[in-house]
């Protein structure tokens, strides 16, 4: 009973980690800087466009 | 667009001196970042990225639609940075080298780190109250020892994630503080600090309730007003920024070996000559060297018709050469130059304008302080009642937390986040939300003439008595000029054919030999008419032969919905006024037909700042609308302030407002939404106090239990923000 919580509450913790990490890196590698533009680029259909990453 | 539109790359000896906006990058990269004003969709981005990355050399381009930003990337091989800026201006949009300052990112680090906040919040209020929630539902029947091991889990995650993501209020309490002041941060910081350091407290001592949750929640509720504010007053700085590239206009400059050379306005030193095509705005204040030409003065004096120039007079800064092209020798520097001046005294009207207090530091006002009083009360109550110490300290702080301004915090950001899209949707971009604060105060409108309620531009206005064959034979030679009374009678004819061989005379006309027959298009003499003194508007003659002269009057025309927005505001019981440099017989026939009872004319810069002052010592409280340098220290020193899209850059500069299209209505539209924003506003703060007055009496008797607090003021947050998207319904839409 008591493990089965300890590894329910380990796993929550860790799945929210998990996550907290990576919206840090997606706000630190700046893809909440534009967010009109990003917006917008779903409509452009150009399948030669790079795919937007760290441009900074 | 300044002196800009004239540089151009395909001559072979223009040399472009831009290198200094270039910054190196780490890796033998190149860094160029231009600002691109027009682009709006996603096929704007496609275009201007594609195009420029088609430039030789460019290995990459990246538009940012938020900030109007382009940054394109070069390795190696230079690349002509006017290139780039000749490339985006052919695909359309207006460019300009952006200067690249520490300033540049503050913004976006600001941002940035409030994301992080709130998303580190985020994850504690959801961890946090997963573990707690349970032990408040009773729904777990759990021993002592493990709830009390929650609470130890709970600790160690919501402490440090309280800690991290309170750093926004804690360093504004702390320069508060530090200033000796007070702010809604003081009390939140005291709120986030005492919760924590009590439900530590507790749980040693090993009681049944803390505050861990209520701890991150509050934190997390109040970042989103937060942010919220921070994306509003990014956009406002970000308007702002634009115009201030804006100014960073470029010229050709003659060099001494003849070589003409694009150089930075603010590079231009007195003594250099300077050479100007038809429709440049002449940087730095100057003389004209030889020649003779027409300028547009309009955005200096308010005159609404171009006036003559010739050899050896001064042209002050922002005047609009529309006569022939002319060289220049450049009197001042930029810096010292009328639209320096302009600048330095909108600085000072700026600093001269009465203080105001937003409405949400007036609402802290009053808030803090009785909070603390509160706060005292409970605890030295129940210290009287006989409790010991450490019960009346735990009522005393849940009193904090409970009244913690959640809602409050949220009051203002979110209606004026609502308020300000709304508007940009209408053609009014806000470049602050207290600007809206304080359209919803004005009693008084005054408004510029020249280029603000009417056009700016000249148009034919006795088209009914003339003839229509002479109007398309005059047209045939107007179309053959690019003189600004040449190009109106032109624009009012329509398209059609060109007059061969057409002779241009400054200063006198047009001439052309129709098969024996001279006619000519200009001035009374020049047609060999009397000039009846008409008083208001331009006169322009045409003849054929010896036949009789025609009159054309030209004249600035009227938005067309000046007189409407005059009545839709007056019907809302402002006083308007009218202050235009321009002579009293075309002021009053504007003023008549835009239905203004009140007008000043032959008014200047300083004046209009007099009159300003004298308003504002009457008490009243004064929305200016104008657009050219004239208007902008008056601008500067109103209550507030709106400029139309085409004004001059210091007068965007100068104003809280710029409407975006030439729907003059919207300035009515805009007072409307202020009004009804800063309603909402006192709505929110009327809900949030109704739940204090609910929620304090219940803390101080010591019935609050944690989950009637993170319930409480979960649903405040959600009631006040419901609240504020109620601007956004039908109702007062004009």
């Amino acid at each position: 009973m008591i493990s089965g919580i300890a590894m329910i509450i380990l796993c929550a913790l860790g799945v929210g980690l998990g996550a907290l990490a990576i919206l840090m890196w997606a706000i630190s590698s700046g893809q909440y800087d534009d967010p009109e533009g990003d917006a917008m680029r779903i409509l452009i259909d150009d399948p030669a466009d790079t795919p937007p990453g760290p441009h900074r | 667009m300044g002196a800009i539109g004239a540089a151009s790359p395909r001559d072979a000896r223009t040399l472009s001196d831009l290198t200094r906006f270039v910054q190196p990058g780490a890796d033998g990269s190149s860094r160029f970042e231009v600002l691109v004003k027009g682009a709006k969709c996603a096929g704007c981005i496609s275009k201007i990225e594609s195009g420029v990355k088609a430039v030789p050399g460019v290995t990459g381009a990246r538009l940012n639609l938020s900030t109007g930003k382009l940054q394109v990337v070069w390795q190696g091989a230079p690349v002509a940075p006017l290139a780039i800026l000749e490339r985006v201006r052919d695909l359309g949009y207006e460019a300009q080298p952006f200067d690249a300052g520490e300033t540049l990112n503050e913004g976006e680090r600001e941002g940035r780190f409030l994301l992080r906040c709130l998303a580190v919040a985020g994850f504690g209020t959801v961890f946090v109250m997963g573990l707690t929630d349970g032990i408040w539902y009773g729904g777990v029947d759990l021993s002592p020892q493990l709830r009390q091991i929650f609470f130890w889990l709970a600790a160690a995650v919501a402490i440090p994630v309280t800690l991290y993501a309170g750093q926004p209020f804690f360093r504004s309490a702390a320069r508060a503080l530090a200033r000796r002041t007070t702010n809604m941060d003081v009390t939140i910081g005291a709120a986030l600090i005492l919760a924590l350091a009590l439900s530590l407290y507790e749980t040693i001592a090993g009681a049944e309730q803390t505050y861990f949750d209520a701890a991150a929640m509050l934190a997390f509720l109040l970042l989103i007003g937060r942010y919220l504010d921070y994306r509003l007053r990014d956009k406002a700085q970000g308007a702002a920024r634009h115009l201030l590239a804006m100014q960073s206009q470029l010229a050709r400059r003659i060099r001494t070996d003849g070589v003409v050379e694009t150089v930075a306005a603010r590079d231009i030193a007195p003594g250099d000559r300077l050479l100007l095509a038809s429709g440049d705005r002449v940087p730095v204040t100057a003389r004209l060297e030889e020649g003779a030409t027409e300028a547009d003065v309009s955005l200096v004096t308010g005159e609404s018709l171009p006036v003559d120039v010739k050899a050896g007079a001064k042209l002050e800064a922002g005047t609009v050469i529309v006569g022939h092209g002319v060289t220049l020798l450049a009197l001042a520097r930029a810096d010292q130059s009328l639209v320096a001046d302009l600048a330095r005294l909108l600085e000072a009207g700026r600093q001269r304008r009465s203080v105001y207090v937003r409405l949400a530091d007036r609402a802290a006002r009053l808030y803090v302080p009785a909070i603390s009083i509160l706060s005292i009360a409970v605890f030295a109550g129940w210290i009287a009642a006989g409790a010991d110490f450490a019960h009346a300290m735990t009522y005393a702080i849940a009193v904090l937390i409970i009244t913690c301004p959640c809602a409050l915090g949220l009051a203002v950001p979110a209606v004026q986040i609502v308020a300000t899209g709304r508007l940009f949707a209408e053609g009014m971009l806000v470049k602050s939300g207290d600007a809206l604060e304080r359209l919803a105060d004005i009693d008084t409108a005054v408004f510029d003439k020249t280029g603000t309620l009417t056009r700016g531009s000249l148009v034919l206005q006795n088209r009914d008595a003339i003839d229509a064959g002479v109007l398309e034979r005059a047209a045939r030679l107007a179309r053959a000029s690019s003189h600004p009374l040449a190009r109106a009678l032109a624009g009012a004819a329509g398209l059609g054919p060109v007059a061969p061989g057409v002779r241009e005379v400054p200063g006198s006309g047009l001439e052309y030999d129709d098969g024996g027959t001279l006619v000519r298009l200009g001035s009374a003499a020049w047609c060999g008419a009397q000039d009846a003194e008409t008083g208001e508007g331009s006169a322009l003659w045409f003849r054929e032969g010896d036949g009789t002269p025609v009159h054309f009057e030209l004249r600035d025309a009227l938005r067309p919905d000046a007189a409407a927005m005059i009545a839709a505001l007056r019907a809302r019981g402002l006083r308007i006024e009218m202050l235009t440099g321009d002579r009293e017989a075309t002021a009053a026939a504007i003023a008549a037909e835009a239905g203004v009872d009140v007008w000043h004319a032959r008014v200047g810069p300083a004046e209009k700042v007099a009159r300003l002052e004298t308003l504002r010592a009457q008490g009243r409280k004064v929305l200016m609308v104008g657009d050219g340098l004239n208007d902008a220290a008056a601008m500067a020193l109103a209550h507030v302030s709106i400029a139309p899209g085409s004004a001059a850059e210091v007068s965007q500069l100068a104003s809280d407002m710029v409407l975006r299209s030439d729907r003059l209505m919207a300035v009515a539209g805009a007072y409307d939404v202020a009004r009804k924003a800063r309603r909402l506003v006192m709505e929110n703060f009327a809900l949030a106090t109704i739940y204090n007055v609910v929620a304090i009496p219940m803390a101080a008797i010591g019935l609050i239990l944690p989950i009637i607090a993170a319930a409480t003021m979960a649903s405040s947050s959600l009631l006040v923000s419901l609240n504020s998207l109620r601007l956004n319904m039908g109702g007062g839409r004009s």
